[in-house]
């Protein structure tokens, strides 16, 4: 598992690439943690779009994430995942709080 | 057809990458759309990690046992750990449920499997651990001629 992140003005993007699992989501939650410590955006995207595996841990890490962010006032979204992390994501409800962006 | 896969594995969360690939591989005779094969892959990783964390509370020093048998156009998983066991199976398969909330679990692990497959069954006993059977039909879609 992989983690890249980009910065603009507006919003930081982190992607994930890669298979994310109870294994690999111990190994990325730290960085992007530290990287919602250090955002002064008013955006945190979750890319998706390199993400080939996800399973139930994906769903508490980005709970946890979301958490933290609406703690510091920066909104969440998500982009591109795949047929199969749409699914886990909708059968959570993750949507009705954080928002897909294309 | 029929065939089976057994292994044993040490209770690693390192492992489930290697069970959930090795369990697509096995049912790939049947054939079965890129879409199945995720669908088992993700219900091969909720019930692999929650033998790993609930079950054996992370212990590599226990075994975790995966069966899998194709028969017909039916893939059958069994996953088994020796560990803890589940006191309450009906609550512990309903959405959100979770007995560990500050790990940020999501209470979501028995939801996907259900969802994701055709049958689930879940067998457990306090202290003698926890048995999940989970079935899916590979049928494939008729192809445009």
């Amino acid at each position: 598992m992989e983690v890249k992140f980009a910065e603009y003005a507006d919003a930081v993007v982190v992607r994930l690439i890669g298979e994310l699992d109870e294994h690999t989501a111990s190994q990325v939650r730290p960085t992007i943690d530290m990287a919602i410590d250090m955002c002064r955006q008013r955006t945190f995207i979750f890319d998706f779009s390199k993400l080939d595996f996800m399973d139930s841990t994906g769903i508490g890490m980005l709970l946890g994430r979301y958490k933290k962010l609406k703690q510091k006032g920066i909104e969440a979204k998500i982009c591109g995942p795949n047929r199969l992390v749409d699914k886990i994501l909708n059968t959570a409800g993750i949507y009705s709080i954080i928002k897909k962006t294309s | 057809m029929k065939n089976e896969l057994k292994i044993e594995i040490s209770a690693l969360t390192a492992n489930d990458a290697f069970v959930r690939s090795t369990v697509a591989a096995f049912c790939l005779p049947l054939n079965p759309t890129v879409d199945q094969i995720e669908d088992i892959k993700t219900a091969v990783s909720e019930a692999f990690t929650n033998s790993v964390i609930h079950g054996y509370e992370s212990d590599a020093e226990k075994k975790v046992e995966i069966s899998a048998r194709l028969d017909g156009d039916e893939l059958e998983i069994i996953v088994v750990d020796r560990g803890c066991g589940i006191k309450d199976v009906k609550t512990a398969i309903q959405p959100f449920f979770t007995t560990k909330p500050e790990q940020e679990r999501s209470g979501m692990g028995f939801t996907l499997m259900s969802t994701f497959m055709d049958r689930m069954d879940v067998t457990s006993a306090p202290g003698e651990g926890t048995r999940v059977v989970m079935a899916k039909k590979i049928e494939r879609e008729v192809e445009n001629a």
